[in-house]
């Protein structure tokens, strides 16, 4: 603080010096995530209380398609160990390399939300609406929150790689990776409550 | 909150520092270890293998817990070490308050189905003069909606609100 008071006259800046929290970023995002884990808890507490409440509409078992759903789990999987291998790339500082595994966690994770979408539209087309009963709109709240998630994520990633293309693995780039790769890893994380609470259990 | 520990070294701040470092190995653990803790629960529940539905839930379950621990740890790299502890903090804060949201909101919305104004063919006193209304009811109304259902007969000044919620 003192140091940027005594140059005040110059408007001169020294990121390398500021008195910034070490990866302040990195935490603050990681924050972030942990009340996205809040949002996720009451979708999911949601769930819980009325998943069962089917209204003499049709059940979990009718409407789930199991295969669909390890299809989408096994894409969100590899998605991440797709985008761990990006940032492994981005340790070699290599940008070719980066934007490579980047661009195949882009493409598995729109063929996520293009089999969620594919499967909305056919449990639509059946008839189960989210007004149909409680269980269809606490079904549809929680996974599609998680779908928008993972839409948002594949904006961020697209935008990302323009960056990482136009200006290479500069800090501000590494430090956007990074929290991306959080947000990546988290979405599978709460894929995984999902595909356990919503669906095997749904169908029990 | 001590201002000292996250400002601390800030003097010798580089950029790698912003660097987590990863192995590859750590992504190959993770991931077949992911991929055994999914395809399991996912057999259990196609090839129908466990029959009691109880047993199934609470094998789920661990598995869940399981799995999101190998994620933790392996794709997202949490230990204690790193911030200061302050990632480590701020997750187990959030653990407990997701826990604190299921488990509170199930038990209060179970219980109080339980403790709802029991079906009027349980209180003799009731069940006379509200027999013939209530009667073509019962049979209709399933397990939860049962007792809302009545309640809303035995108290005819109920407030509105109810009616939209019974179906």
């Amino acid at each position: 603080m003192s140091n940027t008071s005594i140059q005040a006259g110059q408007r001169e800046y020294h990121p390398a010096h500021e008195p910034h929290p070490e990866n302040g970023t990195s935490l603050g995002f990681w924050l972030y995530l942990m009340s996205d884990c809040l949002i996720f808890a009451a979708l999911f507490a949601t769930w819980g209380v009325l998943g069962r409440s089917y209204a003499g509409g049709p059940t979990g078992a009718e409407l789930f398609s199991l295969e669909l759903v390890a299809i989408n789990t096994a894409f969100l999987l590899l998605s991440s160990l797709t985008f761990g291998l990006a940032m492994l790339q981005k340790q070699k500082k290599n940008v070719n390399g980066t934007l490579g595994w980047l661009a195949v966690t882009g493409l598995l994770g729109l063929a996520f939300v293009g089999v969620e979408v594919y499967e909305f539209m056919h449990i639509y087309h059946t008839g189960a609406t989210i007004q149909t009963s409680a269980f269809l709109s606490s079904f549809f709240t929680l996974v599609g929150t998680h779908g928008l998630h993972v839409s948002f994520g594949l904006i961020w990633l697209v935008v990302l790689m323009v960056q990482i293309k136009q200006k290479g693995l500069i800090h501000a780039n590494v430090r956007r990776l990074n929290c991306l790769s959080m947000f990546w890893h988290f979405l599978d994380v709460v894929w995984i409550g999902v595909f356990t609470f919503v669906y095997l259990m749904g169908v029990l | 909150m001590s201002a000292h520990d996250i400002h601390a070294g800030h003097g010798d701040h580089h950029e790698e520092h912003d660097d987590l470092h990863v192995t590859s190995g750590d992504y190959i653990k993770g991931f077949i270890l992911a991929v055994i803790l999914t395809v399991i629960p996912f057999w259990l529940v196609m090839a129908d293998v466990i029959q009691n539905r109880t047993t199934v839930v609470m094998v789920l379950g661990l598995f869940a817990v399981v799995q999101v621990v190998v994620h933790m740890v392996y794709f997202l790299h949490m230990n204690g070490k790193i911030q200061g502890g302050w990632t480590m903090m701020s997750t187990i804060f959030a653990i407990v308050f997701v826990i604190i949201t299921l488990a509170g909101t199930l038990w209060v919305m179970f219980h109080m189905n339980a403790n709802m104004m029991p079906a009027h063919k349980d209180i003799p006193a009731l069940s006379q003069p509200a027999a013939p209304v209530a009667a073509p009811v019962a049979p209709a109304a399933q397990e939860a909606v049962a007792p809302e259902a009545v309640q809303e007969q035995a108290a005819p000044a109920a407030p509105a609100e109810h009616s939209g919620h019974a179906k």
